[in-house]
């Protein structure tokens, strides 16, 4: 399952999509917004998809993932539109024979997402807005 | 004869061109290493980014790739996913 959703993320539901008979481990990513970058507080992040592309990378991601490691089963969800701080942004979910595979597998999905895939972040601010990682280390992108 | 593609902005890209998709002229051989220098001409702002691809259907592209006005063409700045 790849799923691209603006609704919140059922964690429990990517868990068991992942989950296989076969399978002596689950491993489970979530990522949360954080409440604060650039030493300030963060109040919502904005994020978007290039929703067709984020699902055809993520397949390959996945496609890749599964020649590496004996992958039994796997879910990925992310969630776009405002998310405020704690709210979950991202759930991968992978079932593997063992454990050691399954820790692998899934920090290799979302290491690749998170280098690969196109969705994009904005941290909105009390004084501005930055899209994350836009620009070099040092330049102020910070805006009103 | 020119070209008439249709691009799609995300991220910032999406505030640098000023829309989520912008309609530009391009030489019929145009590829998108052409597309990228007209784009860093009009909006010189792109320049400043840390990274910027170029999908052509879903796809990242290479500079020579040559571009049709049916393909859904689309600006990837740096991605922050995750």
């Amino acid at each position: 399952m790849i799923k691209i959703t603006e609704k919140p993320i059922d964690v429990q539901k990517v868990i068991d999509t992942a989950t296989s008979l076969g399978a002596g481990a689950v491993n489970v990513f979530i990522g949360t917004v954080r409440n604060t970058a650039h030493g300030k507080n963060v109040l919502w992040l904005e994020y978007e998809a290039y929703e067709s592309m984020a699902v055809a990378e993520i397949r390959k991601i996945i496609d890749e993932a599964s020649h590496r490691w004996p992958l039994l089963g796997w879910a990925v969800s992310h969630r776009v539109g405002t998310l405020k701080p704690t709210e979950v942004s991202v759930v991968v979910a992978v079932s593997a024979p063992h454990r050691r595979e399954s820790f692998e597998a899934c920090q290799f999905i979302i290491d690749s997402l998170k280098a690969k895939v196109p969705i994009w972040k904005k941290e909105v601010f009390e004084d501005g807005e930055e899209w994350v990682s836009a620009r070099p280390e040092g330049v102020s992108a910070t805006y009103n | 004869m020119m070209k008439t593609l249709k691009i799609k902005a995300f991220g910032i890209t999406r505030d640098i061109l000023g829309g989520r998709e912008v309609e530009l002229q391009l030489n019929e051989s145009g590829t998108v290493g052409d597309l990228r220098s007209q784009l860093s001409s009009t909006y010189p702002e792109v320049l400043q980014l840390k990274s910027l691809f170029i999908a052509v259907n879903n796809e990242y592209a290479d500079d020579h790739v040559v571009l049709n006005d049916t393909d859904e063409i689309a600006l990837i700045p740096p991605v922050s996913g995750g």
